[in-house]
């Protein structure tokens, strides 16, 4: 039966929710009014006059062939960069989750990245693969390979994800840890016994144990991809090129911040809380229901 | 000696508030850093010591970009500088904010300075003056294009370094040479939308866009898919294919691989100078940017590109006469000489130019008269007296990844220039619907 704490009367409930409804309100929904707000105007960049254009910005972006296309490349970013910080993530906290000895040197070692800011990690990724400069560029060069991120859009993609994936990889190896370790042994030696083997035991036992985490994972790394990669673009690739690792966030800060058009990037920041809330809403809809708490 | 240290306390407490309000205080952002950096720092501090009326406080702020928004989100939360430097590509975007500057020929009329507007070189005043003949902002720091030229790599590679360079069909001669002489970095240029595009157009008097290049109003349409801008990027884009012209990066990127010896030719501001005779262990010399022999009436002059200073509004009149004085102790002839010389900028003041020229500078060090030259042969036509483009940040932006599309071979120059038109124009468009 569900127990249920229920308070007398409305003040003190109202007195405890209002520190979390006013930050929400401050921070969330006004910025967000204003956003919504802004969208109908074209201003100068100095904000001493604008113009009433109604949805002229939302009609300029989506006549906008490389608009559409940001779209296409934001999906594919956001997979890979989730992708490539979660499966190693996983990979790197089953092993350390086998260790005896030691384990906690290497623990701090695989969390040491993400102590780097994403706009740091985008710098040293660029000087590693730095055209002129970069090492890595430079053992590719004698391999026979000739990189060059600057006019190869694939290549450039390639870096953005590997440099935005890297710091994350920490932080998701921490949870993946921490819910390994929480898996009740008597379960995997109960499944040892019946004879099943390691991977055998991963497959059928542990990861369906690590799907809440799993979810969790998934919904923050996608959040992640989306809003907080920008320094690591903006400082390896500019967005380029030819636009080829522009993500919707990013032409946010490039079109608002650059480009002084704060229509065009309140009319971006419209559809883009349009579109997390989509994501959002399937995400818990379709997937949540496949994991088991 | 409790009692002394509170007594000391309380009378520089007490002295504190009068010593700052004796002097008034001036703020001024910047972008420059490294060897121009110092030079802006010793300017500052040789004003401050000159006077003790006013503290010019000079703040780095990042790069052109970065210092233009620095100061346009100041200006909105009401925390603006009161000299702010800006790039050419943002002038347009500061002439349609009258509300947010004060012209200087006004600030530095009224500071008490002496202001004579004919004392300024025409090409490089006229980028920053308004229809009626005012000068909006003060010419800081302009350059224009030239050819670098590595002539060690050149001996090495088995051409003469003293080889004709002056015009694109020699220089695309030069460039099979210097690749079938084994040199890897035949070409490489710094600003390429600068230097390939608006100075291709300008020396060659086609235009850019309509509307004398945006001077004569806001409903000006980009027009580089023009038949000239095309055919040179058409062979720029062969040699990129051929490994002949390296590509860098969009700004001055390539400037490290030239100052480090390891390309031959170079195209870059003039202002170059400075990093390259403090870095470059090679002899290099300076040549005018080459043109196409036969296309428009080439050569015309090229344009300028660097600085200007903007006053904003919004301060107290006693700090205007601080600024008002700062700005004319820059366009003072001995500080404008020595900038010229240091850095390679071009002067802003024709007795600025003469006093260089008296003073042996140029035969001492030949070639750094190039630039004006080439600037001042000619009287600017339409076409080349500059370019007044609003977004015009964006629109370079977007031109640069047209060009990327060029170098990689992903389209040809046509298609390129032409999509360029196409996304320019719409930001045009907004930009004249925003200061209508």
């Amino acid at each position: 039966m569900e127990k249920r704490v229920t308070f007398r009367g409305w003040l003190l409930p109202l007195v405890l929710i209002a520190p979390q409804v006013v930050i929400s309100l401050v921070f969330f929904f006004y910025p967000a009014g204003q956003a919504i707000w802004q969208s109908l105007f074209i201003p100068d960049p100095f904000g001493l006059s604008s113009q009433y254009v109604g949805l002229g910005n939302f009609e300029f972006l989506l006549n906008d062939k490389f608009y559409r296309a940001a779209f296409g490349t934001t999906a594919i970013f956001s997979i890979l960069v989730t992708l490539c910080s979660m499966i190693p993530a996983l990979f790197l906290a089953v092993i350390a989750d086998r260790l005896i000895k030691g384990s906690g040197v290497y623990r701090t070692m695989l969390i040491w990245p993400y102590a780097v800011a994403p706009a740091v990690a985008g710098v040293l990724w660029l000087f590693m693969f730095n055209t002129r400069v970069g090492v890595i560029s430079w053992y590719l060069g004698q391999l026979g390979y000739d990189w060059n991120h600057v006019l190869n859009g694939g290549e450039a993609m390639g870096l953005v994800v590997v440099a935005s994936a890297w710091g994350r990889i920490s932080y998701n190896f921490l949870f993946f840890f921490a819910a390994l370790q929480a898996v009740p042994r008597s379960v995997i030696e109960a499944a040892a016994i019946d004879g099943a083997r390691f991977w055998r035991r991963f497959w059928t036992i542990v990861l369906p144990l690590l799907s809440p985490t799993t979810f969790f994972l998934l919904v923050v790394n996608v959040v992640y991809s989306f809003f907080e990669t920008f320094g690591v673009i903006h400082t390896i690739t500019g967005g380029g090129p030819q636009q080829s690792t522009t993500i919707l966030v990013y032409k946010v800060f490039s079109d608002g911040f650059v480009g002084q058009d704060l229509g065009s990037s309140s009319a971006q920041s419209v559809i883009l809380l349009v579109v997390v809330g989509l994501l959002t809403i399937i995400q818990f809809k379709f997937i949540e229901k496949r994991v088991h708490y | 000696m409790k009692r002394t240290l509170l007594g000391a306390l309380a009378v520089s407490t007490f002295l504190s508030p009068i010593a700052a309000a004796a002097q008034t205080e001036v703020q001024f952002w910047h972008a420059f850093t490294g060897r121009l950096g110092e030079l802006v720092k010793a300017q500052v501090a040789d004003f401050n010591a000159s006077q003790s009326d006013y503290v010019v406080v000079e703040s780095h702020k990042g790069n052109y970009s970065e210092t233009l928004n620095a100061g346009i989100a100041a200006f909105r939360a009401g925390e603006q500088p009161h000299i702010l430097m800006v790039f050419e590509v943002g002038t347009a975007t500061m002439m349609a904010a009258e509300g947010a500057v004060r012209p200087v020929y006004e600030v530095m009329g009224e500071s008490g300075a002496t202001f004579d507007p004919d004392a300024y070189i025409g090409a490089v005043k006229g980028y920053y003056t308004s229809t009626d003949g005012d000068m909006l902002s003060l010419p800081f720091n302009s350059s224009t294009p030239v050819l670098w030229v590595n002539r060690d790599a050149m001996a090495a590679a088995g051409v003469d370094p003293d080889t004709d360079l002056s015009t694109w069909q020699n220089v695309g001669a030069v460039l099979d040479q210097l690749k079938a002489g084994g040199e890897d970095c035949p070409l490489v240029t710094a600003w390429q939308s600068w230097i390939h595009l608006e100075n291709l157009s300008a020396y060659h008097d086609v235009p850019f866009a309509s509307q004398d290049n945006g001077f004569a109003g806001l409903d000006t349409e980009l027009m580089l898919n023009g038949e000239a801008q095309v055919a040179h990027l058409t062979a720029m884009g062969e040699w990129a294919r051929d490994g002949k012209f390296i590509y860098t990066g969009r700004r001055n990127e390539g400037g490290a691989n030239f100052r480090a010896g390891e390309c031959a030719l170079f195209t870059e501001s003039s202002a170059g100078y400075a990093g390259i005779k403090s870095e470059a262990e090679f002899e290099f010399d300076v040549r005018p940017l080459p043109y196409w022999e036969g296309v428009g009436n080439s050569p015309q002059n090229t344009i300028i590109g660097g600085a200007s200073l903007w006053v904003m509004s919004g301060h107290e009149a006693d700090e205007y006469k601080g600024a008002g004085e700062f700005l004319s102790y820059l366009s003072s002839s001995d500080v404008q000489a020595k900038w010229h010389q240091d850095t390679g900028y071009l002067p802003i003041t024709t007795e600025a130019g003469e006093a260089t020229r008296a003073s042996g500078f140029y035969d001492a060090n030949p070639g750094t008269d190039i630039a004006v030259i080439q600037m001042t042969a000619k009287e600017p036509t339409a076409n080349s007296k500059g370019l007044r483009l609003g977004s015009f940040d964006q629109i370079r932006g977007i031109i640069d990844e047209e060009l990327e599309g060029i170098w990689s071979g992903d389209k040809t120059a046509q298609e390129a220039m032409d999509s360029a038109k196409e996304r320019g124009d719409a930001l045009l468009r907004r930009f004249e619907t925003a200061n209508n």
